[in-house]
């Protein structure tokens, strides 16, 4: 019991390092999935391949080589150097990213071309119909979807602890072996993550009762 | 100045020929109806009357305006141009009034006071005044039909094109819709309406369009047409549908 009452201020500097990467780069991560997915179905083929290039690229390669790629295979360039909580942050944004492009495409082509043609036939131009009428009712479908996908970036920023960034899972870490307590430490560190996910979960099926409900 | 005009209009989706050549004028305040065997091609037609198709070949004028011609700001041409679909294509994420009012606010600059206090009159005008805050779910489909056609009126359209709008409708509700109509008509709308009610031609058509096999086989004052057809093709069809 003591070990955990000394571990815990430690792990809660650890959990505001993880919320402060996760809501950064999950929003950069969304706004990188709509750009993504606007390009994949904009009316010129060579966006379209440059963005299912990047969506392959990220799906088709592990977390932690894209996470090495940006902080030691980018810093090695010399160009600029990235911290690691930077490089962290833009490797969950732009993992988060590629996921994110392909709910945001599936939910836009979900839309019946219905409202696409009834939207166009009063006038609205392209980019009116997208924002004021496709995006908000794709939104809505794609809340599910979306959520699950935070979650696993959630997840994905406990690798950042291997380049030692000072997260949750990492300032567990260090309690582990601090607190010779294994056990009690990496159990506590695990109920920290279930109840974030948790009132991550409830906050997702609280906007989704307000909106999606139509 | 003709409201519609369409010189030997051509529409293909790929190999399939659904417009061969189909010329036709539209004065302003008349109402034309389009009539054929289902897959003949009104709808293609009317969607090429406001360019929701890409027009093969030909060219159809609106307001003297060619809308194939690729530099026509077409935005500004359907803002003249309204149209009502079979399957309604209400907007479910916006309540009726946000329905109505959305283009206007969106495209004419106009505030959102003013759109609303129009919407309100449309509302009243088609029934439904009182529905104005509910949701598009929440409707009949003939009321949402109604919705549909304040939402296009609201632009203040010159022209109204109509798509089978009863077709998708329970029998009991299609009345309204066609009163709703028929209203519009006595007003002096332009309109082109595909449909199946043979009723509401008669009645309401200064012109009846058969359409059959990518052209306009016969066209002609509602009394001519269904009381004395030309063509053989014309006879077959309505001898199905009367
Ligand atoms: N977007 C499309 N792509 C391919 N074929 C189409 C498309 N739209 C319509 N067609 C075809 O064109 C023909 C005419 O369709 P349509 O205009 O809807 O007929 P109608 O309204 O008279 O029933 C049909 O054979 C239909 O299958
Ligand atoms: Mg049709």
């Amino acid at each position: 019991m003591q070990t955990i009452i000394n571990a815990f201020p430690y792990l809660m500097e650890g959990l505001q390092v993880t919320l402060y990467i996760f809501s950064i780069a999950i929003v950069l991560g969304f706004l990188i999935g709509l750009v993504v997915a606007l390009l994949r179905l904009a009316p010129f083929k060579i966006l379209n391949w440059i963005a299912k290039i990047f969506v392959d690229a990220i799906r088709g390669t592990p977390f932690i080589v894209q996470l090495f790629f940006i902080y030691f295979g980018l810093n090695s360039l010399g160009f600029f150097s990235l911290d690691n909580t930077t490089a962290g942050i833009v490797t969950v944004a732009i993992n988060a990213g590629a996921y994110f492009s392909e709910i945001i495409r599936a939910g836009i082509q979900s839309i019946d071309k219905g409202q696409t043609e009834a939207a166009r036939s009063l006038g609205l131009n392209s980019t009116q119909t997208m924002r004021h009428i496709i995006l908000p009712q794709a939104f809505r479908r794609m809340l599910p979807t979306i959520t699950n996908q935070a979650i696993i970036s959630l997840k994905d920023t406990s690798l950042l602890s291997v380049i030692g960034v000072a997260d949750l899972t990492q300032e567990g870490r260090i309690q582990a072996s601090a607190t010779f307590d294994a056990f009690n430490v990496y159990l506590i560190l695990g109920i920290i993550y279930f109840i974030v996910i948790y009132l991550l979960s409830m906050l997702a099926s609280f906007v989704e009762r307000k909106f999606v409900l139509r | 100045m003709s409201m519609i005009r369409v010189e030997n209009l051509k529409k293909s989706f790929g190999d399939l020929e659904v417009i061969k050549d189909m010329s036709t004028v539209v004065e302003e305040k008349e109402v034309i109806c389009v009539i054929g065997p289902s897959g003949s091609g009104k709808s293609t037609f009317l969607r090429c009357l406001n360019r929701l198709e890409d027009i093969s070949g030909g060219h159809v004028y609106i307001e003297g305006t060619d809308i194939t011609d690729p530099k026509v700001d077409i935005n500004k041409v359907r803002q003249d141009v309204g149209m009502v679909f079979q399957q309604f294509n209400l907007f479910p994420h916006k309540t009726v009034l946000q329905n109505v009012t959305l283009a206007p606010i969106k495209l004419k600059k106009g505030d959102q006071k003013a759109a609303e206090k129009k919407a309100y009159e449309l509302l009243d005008k088609v029934g439904l005044r009182e529905k104005a805050k509910a949701y598009p779910g929440e409707l009949s489909g003939g009321q949402k039909q109604r919705v549909a056609i304040a939402r296009a009126l609201a632009m203040d359209p010159k022209i109204m094109l109509f798509d089978e709008p009863t077709s998708a409708l329970d029998p009991e509700m299609v009345g309204d819709v066609l009163d709703v109509m028929k209203q519009l008509a006595r007003e002096g709308m332009t309109m082109v309406v595909v449909t199946h009610e043979m009723g509401f031609a008669a009645e309401m058509g200064d012109r009846v369009l058969f359409i059959d096999g990518g052209y306009i086989v016969e066209e002609n004052v509602p009394k001519e047409l269904f009381g004395n057809p030309q063509h053989e093709r014309t006879k077959a069809f309505l001898s199905k549908v009367l």
